[in-house]
């Protein structure tokens, strides 16, 4: 994230223009300084002293402390819980989602379900945070409505302990992960033409041929840069593990806020900084990819 | 083979559908049920409407709920305003006039998706501090960095909708006619975009509604850390105002995704 500071850093002054632009285009930059600012204070600078302070001493000279302190096992645990816990959630929602878009595209075109799935997945895609977690524990929890049927039906008692852990998360996550696959991979389905299809089977392909060497390939770009979507989308998320995981602190996010809200170690407040570097630092990569992922699929399928 | 093709399909929807609907099913149930005796009751359902009153006599266990939902509202409103403000005459600007920072523009405005709220409000701390020196340490400043956080969601549909108009055009033609850059913005530009402007807006409702990182890591009272903090008392209450204020979300986004589609139509039909 260094180089995106700096590079940015200069804009946000009027600068002369590019050669070829002459001085007109420079004075007309002058327009987007209240934006250039706004976004400096509320943006570039709290994600500057993230970096800074993450090299930070506390002193504030230079030290690789806080870097070094990423190395504590406790801290690798939460980085491989929360690789994991992404990794999955983006896998199952991948899977679930993508089957579902494609259910939706080969049915009739238009139709009131497709319509209705996709306004239904738009609004849950955006549904997380604490609410997501009350709505989990009104079904799951000791007093959810699925542990009383279960117990009411079957005789089966249960405390719903499980929904306050790692494996717990895993399911609560799929439940934004699925409608959010369905959003963005639904563009990249639509794109495929039934010709494509009919050609196969002119030539002989059969179903197997036609999704090994035609579809598949086509889809794969647009799958991946999905399932990073997912992984990113899933690995930011705190809220809805903040209301369920209240005991220990196995994620990043979660250890993040334990250290900003530790207040009796003042060098807490550094390993906030170094950890929410390593995050956003994952999350850069993985959107990277994504942005190559989709150069790619707007190829094929734009 | 046709038959199994649609029975299968139907049963894939039928599933996955299921699936998002039994929580919330759940949170219905939860909502109209006494936990202990197991009676139904609409007494959360009408705590939620008088939480006003509630709050008032029970200032220790309800006072935060309320205060936070009177932020929430505030917040919207400030967040949407400032949004609009700061996007609509830039994004204008840069197409018609500074196009070669149209790219720079571009990335800081999706810059938010690749730093996590809970990133930047490790960052935030200093800066609200100096907010609270200069304004006040009340919850609706919170609205500068919600606007931060709608900057992806807003830009993408502001950008759609600039895109589908000839700006240039309109622009030339209005100040031809005698009109400065304030009444372009106000008569001609927003009025133009009317549809990507509302969708914007629902977006960035719906956002400001559902954030509970900042504000809870920055101490501030919202909707959803006194949702959350209620919960520690009375957990009905929590699911049922969660379930409420899902609803409230559901038919706004509802709304905009019907909206947006029939502006898609449109446009087809006209093309």
């Amino acid at each position: 994230m260094t180089t995106t500071i700096d590079t940015l850093a200069p804009v946000s002054a009027p600068r002369p223009a590019r050669r070829g632009h002459g001085w007109r285009s420079a004075r007309s930059a002058i327009g987007t300084i209240p934006f250039f600012g706004y976004v400096a204070v509320f943006l570039i600078i709290p994600t500057a002293i993230v970096v800074i302070g993450a090299f930070r001493a506390p002193g504030g000279a230079f030290s690789w402390v806080n870097i070094l302190a990423l190395g504590d096992s406790t801290v690798i645990d939460a980085f491989v819980a929360s690789v994991v816990l992404s990794a999955v959630t983006a896998a199952i929602g991948a899977v679930f989602g993508g089957l579902l878009a494609y259910v939706l595209v080969t049915g009739r075109p238009g139709s009131i379900s497709r319509r209705i799935v996709t306004a239904v997945c738009s609004v849950l895609a955006q549904f997380g945070g604490v609410m997501l977690a009350f709505a989990f524990i009104a079904t799951l929890g000791s007093a959810g409505m699925i542990s009383n049927l279960l117990r009411d039906w079957l005789g089966v008692e249960t405390t719903g302990a499980y929904l306050y852990t790692v494996p717990g998360l895993i399911l609560v996550y799929t439940y934004f992960q699925i409608p959010l696959m369905v959003i963005v991979f639904l563009p990249a389905v639509d794109g495929i033409r039934a010709q494509w299809r009919e050609a196969t089977e002119t030539l002989g392909g059969s179903t197997w041929v036609y999704w090994r060497r035609v579809a598949g390939p086509l889809l794969a770009p647009a799958f991946l840069g999905s399932l990073l979507l997912l992984f990113a989308n899933a690995f930011s998320a705190y809220a809805t593990a903040a209301a369920l995981v209240t005991q220990s602190t196995p994620i990043v996010p979660l250890k993040i806020s334990g250290a900003i809200t530790n207040e009796v170690n003042v060098g807490h407040a550094d390993l906030a900084k170094s950890l929410a570097l390593g995050m956003v630092i994952i999350v850069a990569i993985v959107m990277w990819l994504y942005a190559l992922l989709q150069k790619r699929t707007a190829k094929w399928l734009g | 083979m046709r038959r199994k093709q649609t029975t299968i399909r139907w049963i894939v929807i039928a599933v996955i559908m299921a699936f998002f609907l039994i929580p919330l099913l759940s949170m219905l149930y939860f909502s109209l049920r006494f936990p202990l005796s197991g009676k139904w009751t609409g007494q959360a359902w009408s705590n939620v409407i008088h939480i006003g009153s509630i709050a008032a006599a029970d200032p220790a266990d309800y006072g935060q709920l309320w205060t936070g939902l009177k932020n929430s509202a505030v917040l919207v409103v400030l967040t949407v305003v400032i949004m609009v403000v700061l996007l609509v005459p830039t994004m204008t600007w840069v197409r018609l006039r500074v196009k070669w920072l149209s790219r720079t523009v571009e990335f800081i405005c999706l810059l938010p998706l690749t730093i996590p709220a809970i990133v930047l409000v490790v960052g935030l701390g200093p800066v609200y501090r100096i907010v609270s020196n200069v304004l006040s340490t009340n919850t609706i400043w919170l609205c500068f960095v919600y606007v931060v956080l709608v900057l992806p969601f807003a830009y993408r549909a502001l950008d759609a909708g600039l895109a589908a108009i000839d700006l240039t055009t309109l622009s030339e033609a209005a100040r031809s006619l005698g009109a400065r850059w304030f009444r372009i913005m106000w008569q001609i530009v927003l009025p133009n975009i009317r549809s990507a402007v509302v969708s914007a807006c629902f977006i960035s409702v719906a956002l400001v509604l559902g954030e509970f990182t900042i504000a809870q890591l920055l101490a501030r009272d919202n909707l959803q850390t006194g949702i959350f903090l209620v919960s520690q008392s009375d957990g009905q209450l929590a699911v049922t105002m969660s379930l409420a204020a899902l609803i409230l979300a559901f038919v706004l986004l509802m709304v905009l995704s019907l909206f947006s589609g029939d502006g898609r139509r449109t446009k087809g039909a006209s093309a």
